[in-house]
């Protein structure tokens, strides 16, 4: 029943979720669920509505608690319950709503929750860094080839576009080794889907793992290192992109095609 | 193969995406100036009414009606201080004129009592302070509390705090009565003055209070943390705030807050009455949102507070001077809460 094997991969899974089982009352969303993610690698995780796409990456983020299953981070047993626990293992979200503080400044949104801290006039009051924190939000920015035209303008200031980019940004800027991406480029043109797909591919390239939930066939078909297929809560298929075409996806995403014993 | 699509799609930053745009959008000035403007344009509206009032009644510029108005400013301010974090975290305290009421009897009871006892003034004046202070940061964590444990929205909440504490048990504790027997310490932050007699001691406590919490909203991590709670809730938990923590926190603030106006107002009227603060929370939550204040949360600042305060209370003098009705003078505050908001909407709209 495991999904097939398509050769070793020769560094070990930086997280690897366990058969992840995530019931609603008597609806089943996740069926355990075996994912391994790789440091460098793009996963693709695709699926019809409903499929557990999002339910799987929420649970991966933190924020959904698996009804059963296990976590591991770089092969230790990994105590995942809420987000903050997530990034303390180095896994970070881009949620398909940004999660993003409309009336604060980009700065303010990528260090919320971390805030660079000086000292202040007494001994326990501690000043925001707001220079520190914006020079490094300029520096990060940069990096992701994200062009604002300040820092300081709050977010619901920017285009849907530009907003989405700094929910991107900030992820980059924290997650050291797993980075969650639900729908990311949803709401965006042709030429900033292209900007994330450059994002998705520099992260890989500095060795962290990334998943990307997507309807976006041909971006995940072009951009993923292997793609998972969830069908009804079961994981039927990881595939290789440059093995397959687009239309076996489809296939497996709709069902048409099953795993043998299945059907 | 992978690394043949990584070489593909993975190049280095290209310096004409990360360059500043060149040409402005015709238009973007025009919202740039209108999103300057916001920000003072709530000055502008207090000196306008600084020289209405001013033409209308020239005894505005005396020191008498400066005194008057800063005294009357007093326990607004230092209310709308508080009401300022609970605003911006979304939330609404309609129970800090009632708090501020009830504190203040309850630390006079106490203060009167020990008086009786004879326990010498500055005890009995540090003792009552601290019952005031400690009972109005109570009820506040209170207020909070009840926010977050049963989840029920904070203007039921606080509506019925205000129900309980302002019109019922402020009228139990004394059965109606009032305490004037209060130690001569307690007295002297409402007579005493600085520089000149231009700065009563209240008036000094509350500037000193919009200061210090100013700084705690602009520059502190926590004041950060409000910004973001009351801007998008969730995306502040999924941050690792815990949200509730600081829910409770700005409602024990602005308990704590009432409880320094309870004890200012006592001071200055020289008695403790239980109608003491009765409406306060509908000045302080109108000054906060003639500053600039948000009721969706996210949105104000305390600078924008201090102004709004000082439109009120300007606006309250000027109209006593012209001898212009009291029912009037509520016309008018209402008039203004409206036009100060219904501009802060169409400006939004504009430069949305």
């Amino acid at each position: 029943m495991a999904p097939e094997n398509h050769g070793a991969d020769s560094r070990a899974p930086v997280l690897e979720a366990r058969g992840i089982t995530k019931r609603y009352g008597a609806l089943t969303a996740l069926r355990g669920v075996d994912l391994a993610l790789y440091p460098g690698q793009v996963v693709g995780l695709v699926g019809d509505n409903g499929a557990g796409k999002s339910t799987l990456l929420n649970i991966m983020a933190g924020s959904l608690a698996a009804t059963s299953g296990e976590m591991f981070v770089g092969g230790e047993h990994a105590h995942i319950r809420s987000p903050a626990d997530a990034r303390n293992y180095g896994i970070e979200t881009v949620y398909q709503d940004l999660a993003l503080g409309p009336d604060l400044s980009i700065w303010a949104n990528l260090f919320i929750g971390r805030e660079l801290l000086k000292p202040g006039p007494l001994r326990f009051i501690h000043w925001l860094d707001r220079k520190k924190m914006e020079a490094e939000t300029a520096r990060e920015l940069h990096q992701t080839r994200i062009k604002v035209d300040s820092l300081r303008v709050p977010v619901n200031k920017l285009s849907g576009g530009q907003r989405q980019a700094v929910a991107v940004a900030r992820a980059m800027a924290w997650g050291s080794r797993v980075l969650l991406l639900d729908e990311p480029t949803a709401a965006l043109g042709v030429e900033q889907q292209d900007n994330v797909a450059k994002l998705v591919r520099s992260a890989a390239s500095r060795d962290i793992a990334v998943v990307l939930v997507s309807h976006n066939l041909p971006q995940v078909h072009a951009l993923c290192d292997r793609i998972c297929v969830l069908f009804h809560g079961s994981l039927v298929a990881e595939l290789r992109p440059l093995e397959v075409e687009t239309i076996e996806i489809v296939s497996w995403i709709t069902g048409a095609r099953m795993r043998r014993g299945e059907s | 193969m992978t690394q043949e699509l990584r070489a593909a799609t993975t190049e280095p930053p290209s310096p004409e995406l990360t360059g500043q745009t060149s040409a402005l959008p015709s238009g973007r000035s025009f919202r740039q100036f209108l999103d300057k403007a916001g920000s003072y344009w709530t000055l502008g509206i207090l000196l306008l009414i600084i020289v209405i009032m001013g033409l209308v009644a020239p005894t505005l510029f005396t020191k008498a009606a400066w005194l008057s108005t800063a005294n009357y400013a007093v326990e607004f301010l230092i209310l709308a201080v508080g009401q300022t974090f609970v605003i911006i975290l979304g939330e609404i305290d309609i129970s800090d004129g009632a708090i501020l009421g009830f504190s203040a009897l309850a630390g006079s009871v106490v203060m009167s009592g020990l008086l009786d006892h004879h326990a010498g003034g500055p005890l009995s004046t540090l003792v009552g302070i601290l019952v005031m202070l400690g009972i109005g940061t109570l009820i506040g964590l209170v207020n909070g509390i009840l926010r977050v444990w049963l989840k029920i929205s904070s203007f039921i909440v606080t509506i019925a705090m205000m129900l309980a504490i302002g019109f019922g048990a402020v009228n139990l504790i004394t059965s109606g009565a009032s305490i004037d027997n209060l130690p001569n310490g307690v007295l002297d932050a409402g007579s005493d003055s600085l520089f000149g007699g231009w700065f009563p001691i209240s008036v000094l406590v509350a500037i000193v209070v919009a200061i210090v919490f100013g700084l705690v909203l602009a520059r502190t991590r926590f004041g950060l943390r409000v910004y973001m709670i009351g801007s998008n809730p969730l995306a502040a938990r999924r941050a690792g705030i815990n949200v509730d923590r600081y829910v409770v926190a700005c409602f024990g603030l602005s308990g704590l807050l009432a409880g320094v106006a309870g004890y200012l107002v006592t001071a200055n009227l020289t008695i403790a009455t239980p109608i003491a603060g009765q409406n306060d929370e509908f000045y302080a939550i109108t000054a906060v949102v003639i500053g600039g204040a948000s009721l969706f949360g996210g949105r104000g600042g305390m600078i924008g507070t201090f102004i709004g305060t000082a439109v009120l209370a300007v606006l309250t003098t000027g109209l006593v001077l012209a001898s212009v009705q009291t029912y009037w003078q509520y016309v008018v505050i209402g008039a203004v809460l409206i036009a100060a908001v219904g501009i802060d909407q169409v400006r939004a709209r504009v430069s949305g």
